[in-house]
């Protein structure tokens, strides 16, 4: 087909091809004036906001850890300046895994180091800092700083890391730092957002919290972590594409975290610890006035400067797998059966209760038979008539098996909560037990099945001597004696003394007010007191207590770990663990007691002879300043 | 004291080139440096090196304009197969880089993709110039296969950016010559619809392990990253992410020269190239914009006007295709930087720095007035 055309109407033809792209060409600049209107008018906020997020990083400074010091100003855990060597990801050459690879050739980075920073790697900032190997040797630093050029983007850094001097002395009390986890930062989120100032964003938030590494795990770093971590410093930089720092837009320091002053005197810590030697068991010392915990001993103990950095899994299944348990801390959440230590209390709930008077006299003939079941004394042919005060001082059961069975159940359950037995003390640290108090509730509650949660009334009697269900932790007996030795008035234990703020050296004091008054009469804790003098006199605790310049009260207690229905105990026949617990608990001075103790050695056998030379030792260290022969001197850094 | 006299024996230097394209021409250049200046950070050092490949540029633009559009007739048909010659060389011989396949070493290293740029309009041009008298259908035919030619041994190198391009600059020409619209609007219409397919269904075809037909992995990617720039933030999508945070964070009247943020701090990638706009976006907001769009409409409406006034076919068709190849680098390149299309390495006219794409655009506007300046010497 021929297309022959006039060039007349080939150039119209032409001139409207051409007004007709002159019309594509204004829609195409329309459609862009419109994206154009879209971005820089309609969306102009957004990309503004964009942009400053773009330029403006936010470098954190941490803030120092308060320290931690004893009541006589000796500092247990405090921070030191190491170096570690961080990579700033944005100026790193090569991949993270690759970067790992070059540095292992000069510097050992562990496998828990590696993953660590492949982790952090992900989800970080370009300005950031990450951490790859914490603790490097002056070899190590100057072996790196030889070589430097070979990796940009690596530099060796100063940071504080918690350091506790004394090693494993009173780690179940401090607690120890780690590295902050995702559950931790979670948690500071929701605590940030609760006292969350009118002005901060999520962001703000979370840049706050990326600014602390370590955080507080358990104890008291755990629980008074927001007074101890301080506030996180900020600088505000603007920066290039590239992560480079072009100037300082403001700078915000850090504010350093309170100094905390505690109850424990870390010298008598030392002793109590040292004097258990490589037994096991739970030792806690009152100040009766004021509530103070001047000792609060967990044996075996732990080094916490193991989980500063992060701590190595094979020390850590080590930790967890041993039977000695030595990251259980015992006084907070080990409950043990109080044994005889429980007679001084039942004694006063029946005097109280009205069930005995002092001088109303037992013949006990060495059992007590209550139906079928024959309840044994520990004297096999019994200890002759026995009023109450020596049922205290000479411990005798058949007293007790038969008090119990006249005050009931109900009774002995009524009066107990009072000496936090069965209840929390609100200790000033979190993990806190509460053991068992046994009652019918309690049974119904514990056994869910009717017939099996029903109260047995002979479940009553081995109650009275501090076995059967009776279950209390060392810090509640610590705490019951406390009240005992302070005639009624209640003070809550604590650890922690002052909190110090550091720049403005404004104390808060958490000694708390006297927090309750109980309803005793005098002459009945005399009554009691006289019982427990007459133990170190006359009775079970005499030996360990021989010629003490200042008086004593106290109760032994033997805790059975194991029922043997029946038969002779012979310690030398049981496996270890299966030994009787041996516990103490006593005040001193008698009258007008300043300190109250309680202590369960662990499978110690008799009372008498594994846990009351301890507090012996203890007393005579408060009360005369006398340090025992056999335990080397305390030396202040170690 | 001499002064008349000297202006005109210097008045040759100006006679000839048309007035109202220079004004336009140098607003843009203007605009340019000035633009250019700030994404250099005021560093004299680039723009001395800019300065001297302009000045090249005016000067090529100088001399084509001078030329005789009879000469560019003539040397049409040998220009395109010189072309079209590298081109197959190209593919034979051509150096690799960054996994391309572009380059020629012919003493000097060249890509003779840039030159079809310009041969394939001025072949095509001549082609229905020469079949004015009595085309038919199939001289359109033969018209796309000199097109398809060397689009497709461009757009094998892979060069995409540039295949679009010369396509385009000879598919103007076809356009311009008459091609029947019938055969056009169905391509249009599949077109509009195929755009708000994938507009719509971008979540399904950019999902993991979809593979599309014809296109390169890395072409399917900047599409994918162009419709959700998020889905690779630090990647592909980070120059498109970047640039219209440039362009919106300028807002309506611009942060102010030298005064951008994204630009001073390294946040736009290829500043001084590609997305130089971005620069000029964010330092004069959507006011410098406007100004922008409307340079460019002029030069266009002004260039469009020159190839309507032409003296025969092949001026007409030359003069359109060069104007709407101008029209054709800028839209790609602010809807490229504005996130409206994929990246593909355009720049944009007169404001991008590059020598290669200065000499280009001083040959299309130096045609351009020796076609306005030879407007009533031929007459047909």
């Amino acid at each position: 087909m021929t297309n022959k055309i006039d060039p007349a109407l080939r150039l119209e033809d032409f001139q409207k091809r051409i007004q007709i792209m002159l019309w594509f060409v204004m829609i195409c600049l329309g459609i862009l004036f419109v994206r154009f209107f879209i971005l820089q008018v309609v969306f102009h906020k957004k990309y503004s906001t964009a942009s400053e997020s773009n330029r403006i990083a936010i470098i954190t400074t941490p803030a120092q850890r308060g320290l931690i010091i004893d009541r006589n100003g000796i500092v247990i855990a405090n921070n030191f300046p190491s170096y570690s060597l961080e990579v700033t990801p944005s100026e790193i050459t090569m991949s993270p895994l690759e970067l790992i690879e070059a540095l292992e050739k000069i510097i050992k980075i562990p496998t828990k180091d590696r993953l660590q920073f492949l982790r952090s790697v992900q989800g970080s900032k370009k300005t950031d800092n990450l951490s790859i190997r914490n603790f490097l040797s002056e070899d190590e630093v100057a072996r790196f700083y030889a070589r430097r050029f070979e990796y940009p983007g690596v530099e060796v850094q100063v940071r504080y890391f918690r350091d506790y001097p004394y090693q494993e002395l009173g780690s179940h009390l401090l607690g120890y730092t780690g590295k902050i986890s995702i559950k931790d930062k979670e948690k500071l989120m929701a605590e940030l957002e609760e006292g969350a100032e009118e002005n901060s964003s999520d962001d703000f938030r979370s840049t706050r919290i990326k600014g602390i590494q370590h955080v507080g795990k358990i104890g008291i770093e755990q629980s008074y972590e927001k007074y101890l971590r301080g506030t996180v410093g900020f600088n505000a930089v603007e920066i290039t594409a590239g992560g480079r720092v072009i100037r300082n837009l403001s700078v915000t320091p850090p504010i350093p975290g309170s100094n905390l002053t505690l109850a424990i005197d870390i010298k008598l810590q030392y002793l109590i610890e040292q004097l258990y030697q490589k037994r096991r068991g739970a030792a806690v010392v009152i100040e009766v006035a004021t509530g103070d915990v001047m000792a609060f001993v967990s044996m075996p103990t732990f080094n916490p400067n193991a989980f500063i950095d992060g701590i190595d899994a094979d020390l850590w299944k080590q930790l967890n797998e041993s039977l000695e348990k030595p990251l259980f801390n015992r006084p907070l959440r080990g409950t043990y059966p109080p044994g005889s230590t429980f007679k001084p209390f039942m004694a006063l709930a029946a005097l109280e209760g009205k069930y005995r008077t002092p001088s109303q006299a037992i013949s006990d003939p060495g059992f007590f038979q209550y139906g079928n079941n024959t309840f044994r004394d520990d004297a096999k042919n019994g200890h002759g008539t026995v009023n109450m005060y020596s049922s205290i001082a000479l411990s005798c059961d058949t007293y007790y098996y038969i008090l119990a069975r006249d005050m009931g159940i109900d009774a002995i359950a009524k009066f107990m909560p009072q000496f936090s037995f069965g209840q929390l003390t609100g200790i000033d640290i979190n993990g806190e037990v509460r053991g068992i108090l046994p009652s019918k509730e309690w049974k119904r509650g514990y056994f869910k099945d009717k017939t099996k949660g029903k109260w047995i009334d002979g479940e009553t009697i081995s109650i009275g001597i501090g076995q059967g269900y009776n279950s209390y932790t060392i810090l509640q007996l610590a705490q019951a004696t406390a009240i005992l030795a302070n005639n009624g008035t209640v003070m809550r234990p604590h650890l922690v003394k002052v909190i110090e703020d550091p720049l403005t050296h404004e104390k808060i004091l958490t000694v708390p007010s006297e927090s309750g008054k109980l309803d005793l009469k005098p002459e009945n804790i005399k009554t009691i007191t006289d019982g427990m003098v007459g133990v170190n006199k006359i009775g079970t605790g005499q030996i360990p207590f021989a010629g003490t310049s200042y008086s004593v009260a106290g109760k032994t207690g033997t805790a059975q770990v194991y029922s043997l229905a029946g038969k002779e105990y012979n310690a030398a026949q049981i496996s270890e663990f299966k030994r009787d617990h041996a516990l103490y608990v006593g005040f001193s001075p008698a009258e007008n007691p300043k300190y109250a103790m309680a202590i369960v050695v662990e499978n110690g056998g008799f009372g008498a002879t594994a846990a009351a030379p301890i507090v012996r030792q203890a007393f005579d260290y408060l009360m005369i300043n006398k340090w025992p022969g056999g335990i080397s001197e305390w030396k202040s850094v170690r | 004291m001499e002064k008349r006299p000297l202006i005109r024996r210097l008045q040759f230097l100006w006679a000839g080139l048309d007035p109202k394209l220079s004004f336009i021409l140098i607003a843009l250049l203007i605009v340019g440096n000035v633009t250019f200046l700030s994404a250099s950070s005021g560093t004299l050092v680039s723009w001395v090196e800019q300065g001297r490949n302009l000045v090249i540029a005016l000067l090529i633009m100088w001399v084509t304009s001078r030329i005789p559009v009879k000469w560019l007739e003539k040397a049409a048909v040998w220009i395109y197969f010189i072309g079209l010659g590298l081109l197959i060389a190209v593919a034979l011989f051509g150096i690799i880089k960054k996994g391309a396949r572009r380059w020629l070493n012919i003493g000097v290293v060249i890509q003779p993709s840039e030159l079809m740029k310009i041969a394939m309009p001025m072949m095509l041009a001549w082609y229905f110039y020469k079949r004015e008298e009595n085309t038919r259908l199939w001289d359109y035919g033969v018209a796309f296969i000199f097109l398809l030619l060397p689009t497709i041994l461009i757009a094998r190198q892979p060069d995409l950016g540039t295949a679009i391009l010369v396509f385009a600059a000879g598919f103007y020409v076809i356009l311009l010559a008459g091609f029947p619209w019938k055969f056009i609007l169905p391509f249009v219409v599949i077109g509009v619809i195929g755009v708000i397919l994938i507009v719509i269904f971008g979540d399904t075809i950019c999902a993991k392990g979809v593979n599309w037909p014809i296109l390169k992995t890395y072409q399917q990617h900047r599409v994918c990253t162009l419709l959700d720039p998020s889905s690779d933030p630090l990647g592909k999508g980070f120059h498109t992410i970047q640039s219209m945070i440039a362009i919106g964070s300028g807002g309506f009247w611009g942060k102010g020269w030298m005064n951008g943020t994204q630009t001073h701090l390294d946040f736009i990638p290829e500043k001084h190239t590609d997305f130089i706009f971005a620069v000029f976006s964010e330092e004069f907001g959507l006011v410098g914009n406007i100004v922008l769009l409307i340079l460019f409409f002029l030069l266009i409406q002004r260039g469009l006007f020159i190839a309507a006034s032409a003296s025969n076919l092949f001026t007409r068709l030359l003069g359109g295709s060069v104007t709407l190849i101008f029209f054709t680098y800028a839209f790609v390149n602010m809807a490229m930087v504005g996130g409206l299309l994929p990246v593909v390495g355009v720049p944009l006219p007169f404001i991008s720095y590059g020598g290669t794409a200065l000499t280009t655009l001083g040959l299309g506007t130096g045609i351009l007035m020796s076609i306005h300046r030879h407007r009533r010497l031929i007459q047909t």
